[in-house]
């Protein structure tokens, strides 16, 4: 029974690493480019929920959706300020701006928000669910994180397979000359992308921030690196690799605590990591990148 | 309908295009020829705005073109079916079709697909297979079906009949013609100088960069410098 609550405690866990490294996964995949600011991007979403519910006296729910508007927002700022520009520069000189914009994130919010620690009250308002004459509890927070990653791979999955603007997004992910010839609008197809990865940030953060109530302005830092090696582990690129990466990355850390050691839990996800890409360096469902002929 | 006027052309400081102008009336098919780096990509690619010419002007039905992005090119009914097929690989034979027809309303579409499947029945059959799935034949008719589905009015097509069996190839030639017929004026670029001189009204022929002949086909196909260079004899 303890390993069932590990088990779905790791699920959860893994479920906001999965939806954060979706965003990772799809700016890569469409931009080409890995958007290091996006951890931080979380954080923000975890303070606007945070002052919503506190500040303005709103609904968790509505301040849910305030969170997922102010990072959209963000998200397409970002992208318009700091990434447009450099378009077609090298992409060392892209990965050093999006550190940039990470560590500005990061001191606005210390700015703003202070170092202090604010602690968040989970925005999830249900009872545990006690299974087994209560041998097994599971939190209202667990339950619905899960059900919303659950959500949001079918939805982002419709969009990406069904919708116009998804059918464009994998069209600029695999020849954006091409795409371009096909009439489609490159810098729109990217400022979409970033919009939707920065939502999902903001329902990451606010998730990541019920799960564990303490809210500061590197609550986003580790929680974007462990999504970021999710991605990676996954596939970069690849959106049922970024759930899949995210949903074992969660287990495996939760595991590693329970059953090894506290401290050692992200250095065994990280040699995870590496041992998968020592096997397949392209993660688990990365493609080979096709030759061109 | 498109006139092409002065263009220079550089990568780096490669000078790719020196000082080419050349036009194509409505309703005509007009053959680009020109060997192994020539330039001939190179001019398509600027005509649809993925390069821009360093000097020099392009208009299209009056309307210069030269600082509009490529999507907005191809919405005035300038499509560009680029050398080497290039289909999106991870993408169905149908969904390549619709990207074709991004910039139209989708319900005017289903016609058109339907011609195209008609004309190339192993895509219909194949529609819901990735175009990475297809072999080299079936890549270049989807890759001609993709063009269609644009429904332009004025289609560049580069190097078409690439690396395709001779019967392939008359089929692409004929559906060159064909669209022609129905009203699409046609920008083709060849390395296969005999069957495009075969088709065209006019030609030009490029050399390094720059255009040295031009003529009606029957006057290219005599001209005896050009014989010895690309007509195998
Ligand atoms: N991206 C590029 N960077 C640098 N030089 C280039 C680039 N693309 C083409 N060139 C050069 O420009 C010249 C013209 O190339 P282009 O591709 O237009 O020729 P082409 O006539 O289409 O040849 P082919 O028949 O082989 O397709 C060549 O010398 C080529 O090496
Ligand atoms: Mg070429």
């Amino acid at each position: 029974m303890t390993f069932l609550s590990y088990l779905i405690s790791g699920i959860s866990l893994g479920s906001i690493y999965a939806i954060i490294a979706l965003g990772y996964t799809m700016v890569y995949g469409i931009a080409k480019m890995l958007n290091f600011a996006h951890g931080d991007v979380i954080m923000v979403g975890g303070y606007m929920s945070f002052m919503a519910t506190t500040h303005f006296g709103w609904s968790p729910f509505s301040s849910v959706l305030f969170a997922m508007g102010v990072c959209t927002v963000l998200g397409i700022l970002i992208e318009q300020l700091a990434y447009k520009p450099l378009r077609s520069a090298p992409s060392l000189a892209v990965l050093i701006t999006a550190i940039g914009v990470s560590y500005f994130l990061q001191n606005a919010a210390l700015l703003i928000w202070t170092p202090n620690p604010k602690s968040f009250s989970s925005v999830v308002p249900f009872d545990s669910l006690r299974l087994f004459d209560g041998q097994l509890i599971i939190s209202g927070t667990t339950i619905v994180t899960i059900v919303a990653c659950a959500i949001i791979i079918v939805t982002l999955n419709t969009i990406v397979n069904k919708t116009k603007i998804g059918k464009a997004m994998r069209a600029v992910s695999e020849d954006k000359d091409v795409a371009q010839l096909m009439g489609i609008s490159v810098n729109k197809t990217i400022s979409v992308t970033f919009a939707i990865g920065s939502a999902l940030a903001a329902v990451a953060g606010v998730l990541l921030c019920s799960a564990y109530p303490i809210l500061m302005p590197t609550t986003g830092a580790m929680p974007g690196i462990k999504a970021f090696t999710a991605a990676v582990f996954g596939g970069i690129g690849s959106i049922p690799g970024a759930f899949l990466g995210g949903i074992l990355l969660g287990i495996i850390e939760i595991l590693g605590k329970a059953y090894i050691s506290t401290q050692l839990s992200d250095a065994i996800v990280f040699a995870v990591l590496i041992i998968i890409l020592l096997v397949k360096p392209t993660g688990l469902l990365g493609k080979k990148v096709l030759v061109k002929v | 309908m498109l006139k092409v006027n002065s263009i220079h052309v550089f990568y780096g400081n490669i000078h790719a295009i020196k000082d080419v102008s050349f036009y194509v009336n409505e309703g005509e098919i007009v053959t680009l020829i020109g060997a192994n780096g020539a330039g001939k990509s190179t001019i398509l690619k600027t005509i649809s705005g993925l390069i821009r010419p360093a000097v020099g002007t392009i208009e299209f039905l009056g309307e210069s073109i030269v600082n509009l992005s490529p999507h907005k090119i191809v919405r005035k009914r300038l499509a560009h079916c680029p050398e080497g097929r290039r289909l999106f690989l991870q993408m169905s034979v149908k969904e390549n079709l619709e990207m074709g027809a991004y910039t139209r309303d989708e319900n005017d579409i289903e016609a058109d697909m339907a011609d195209v499947y008609q004309r190339f029945p192993i895509l219909e059959e194949r529609r819901n297979q990735l175009a990475a799935s297809l072999s080299g034949g079936e890549q270049q008719m989807l890759a001609m079906g993709r063009a269609m589905m644009a429904k332009p009015s004025l289609l560049m097509l580069d190097e078409p009949s690439m690396g395709l069996a001779p019967i392939l190839v008359e089929q692409i030639f004929d559906l060159i013609v064909e669209l022609n017929e129905a009203g699409t004026t046609i920008l083709l670029v060849e390395q296969n100088a005999q069957m495009a001189l075969s088709i065209a009204d006019r030609g030009y022929v490029l050399e390094t960069g720059s255009i040295v002949t031009t003529g009606s086909c029957a006057d290219l196909l005599n001209d005896e410098r050009l014989k010895k260079a690309y007509l195998g004899g």
